[in-house]
């Protein structure tokens, strides 16, 4: 391939993806109530979200709902791929059988399963079964990123730990923990972008009690394109960035 | 119980538990539901029965089932063609280069589908960008309607999914020994031998990733079709979601839903069959 071709194949799928999310940015800043012409730079559409009780509401709701699951995921995952990789156990296999097929399962059968499960369990659609459905899809994510961090190192520190006297919960804490920490906060924060920007399965367990951001963008969008919710995506989308770059960054740090 | 076996018991126990009541129970459920008979006081009730399973090779719901799979192939198809000339030339890129670029690649993988899904809406509609920008040199005389339409549909797939399909393919060429190449060359292969023979087949464990991460949530995605197509086109996530929402048909969106969970089962056992002959075959 030639060089020039090289360079516009890139450029083109560049464009693509980030295209569109430029214009939306960009439009989130226009004075004027249409998106078809440039009037001038304004921040009214940002202060007019502060003026929006309900979507105020909504926001607090998703960040509550993504900072409680993904530091609920963060702990049980960690605790996991420790005892996955510490320990055999007879349920081993069904326990990497189960990781595996949360990651794949389309996401819309996972909504389905949980909503009946509430649904029959009596739970009314909200707070926690948002919370429960969350930490679920994001656990997975948090095993095999720790898990491939804990596999990477020598297990020799753990024996010699133990030699010294050293406990199963001292060795977690004192030992794997501090090695560790890196993955554990990139899996936090990929917890927290995965909970914040989740649509499919938040639309099949929540109810009109509780709403969040997502699902407000999603109706808001059925009725029509509104400047309001440029700059509403514009303040999603800085906020997964900041997060995905502060896990890159942390992942970074694992590979030195 | 020592201390030893009592961490050992809460740390395989927390998760095991976890995993069992909101994975496997309700998947069993799932299936459990899927052969029995709708209700409308209890959402569905016991007689057993294969109804719902005959019912979705009814004419009527098969076209959905394959209008989905055809939906599904063809997005698959349009991001491999898209992303592995892409994934070469990023894996190729100067060492200096190459983070950089894979970030911008790892963003839009973890932004919002639906958030870059309604950027999408301000491009198409009709007073949106790409008309005023084609309105304005006269290269149309009238808006097009670009919006609900199967073209804005598969746009929509496409661009959900695109980095789902660049990064296994980008994981497994960067990982390519390209003395390998270089052997073909000397050995006299042409470029083009030197793809089919050597490249394609080296690539094949990428492509096989990219494939099952773009092909099975491009059926479930309903909210691309709800914001991009109007209601004319459907996935099987329309069909699902219109099942336990608008029709309150458990046991016939179960069914629906195991038949995606087979079509995930068989990608999961062609993707390991092959994986294992491909390591086979590398170790010779």
């Amino acid at each position: 391939m030639t060089r020039w071709l090289k360079i516009s194949w890139v450029s083109a799928v560049f464009t693509f993806l980030y295209g569109p999310l430029l214009v939306l940015m960009v439009f989130s800043f226009n004075q004027a109530r249409y998106t078809t012409s440039w009037q001038g730079f304004s921040l009214k559409w940002y202060m007019r979200l502060l003026d929006n009780p309900q979507l105020l509401d909504a926001f607090f709701n998703s960040l509550t709902v993504a900072l409680i699951s993904s530091m609920v995921a963060t702990a049980l995952g960690t605790l996991g791929a420790f005892a996955v990789s510490r320990y055999r156990f007879a349920g081993r296999k069904l326990f990497f059988g189960l990781v595996y097929s949360v990651m794949m399962s389309p996401d819309i059968v996972m909504g389905i399963s949980l909503l009946m499960l509430f649904v029959l369990a009596g739970l009314t659609p909200g707070f926690l079964t948002l919370l429960i459905a969350h930490v679920t899809f994001c656990l997975p994510f948090v095993i095999v990123l720790v898990h491939a961090r804990i596999s990477g190192f020598d297990p020799a520190v753990v024996d010699a730990a133990r030699d010294l006297g050293a406990r199963d919960h001292e060795v977690f804490f004192k030992i794997i923990v501090p090695m560790i920490l890196p993955a554990v906060l990139a899996g936090w924060l990929l917890s927290f972008t995965l909970s914040l920007d989740d649509v499919i399965i938040s639309f099949f367990v929540t109810g009109p009690g509780f709403e969040i951001l997502p699902l407000k963008i999603y109706s808001m969008v059925k009725l029509g394109v509104t400047p309001e919710v440029n700059a509403l995506c514009t303040v999603l989308f800085l906020l997964t960035l900041a997060a995905v770059s502060a896990a890159h960054v942390l992942t970074k740090e694992i590979k030195k | 119980m020592n201390e030893r076996q009592g961490f050992k018991f809460i740390a395989i126990f927390l998760n095991m538990a976890w995993f069992a009541s909101f994975v496997l129970i309700p998947g069993l459920m799932v299936v459990g539901i899927s052969f029995m008979t709708r209700d409308t006081g209890t959402f569905f009730s016991p007689p057993l029965t294969l109804t719902q399973y005959r019912e979705l090779l009814d004419p009527v719901y098969a076209k959905v089932l394959g209008t989905s799979l055809i939906y599904s192939l063809n997005t698959t198809l349009l991001c491999l063609c898209v992303s592995y000339p892409f994934a070469w030339i990023l894996s190729q890129a100067s060492k200096h280069r190459r983070p950089l670029l894979l970030m911008m690649v790892i963003i839009p993988f973890w932004t919002s589908s639906l958030i870059r899904t309604y950027a999408l809406v301000i491009l198409m509609k009709a007073n949106g960008i790409i008309n005023t920008l084609l309105l304005a040199p006269g290269i149309i005389s009238e808006p097009v309607s670009l919006l609900y339409t199967d073209f804005a549909v598969y746009v929509g797939l496409v661009y959900s999914l695109l980095p789902f399909m660049i990064l296994p393919l980008y994981a497994v060429m960067e990982k390519m020994d390209l003395r390998l190449l270089e052997a073909a060359r000397d050995l006299g292969a042409s470029e083009y031998q030197v793809f089919v023979h050597v490249v394609l087949p080296l690539s094949l464990p990428g492509v096989l990733a990219g494939c099952i991460m773009v092909f099975l949530p491009a059926m479930g995605l309903f909210y691309i079709p709800d914001l991009l197509g109007g209601a004319k086109t459907m996935l099987m996530g329309n069909f699902i979601k219109n099942q336990f929402l608008t029709a309150m048909n458990w046991p016939f969106g179960s069914a629906a839903s195991v038949f995606l969970l087979m079509l995930m089962g068989l990608m999961i056992i062609i993707y390991f069959t092959f994986s294992r002959r491909f390591n086979r075959h590398q170790t010779l």
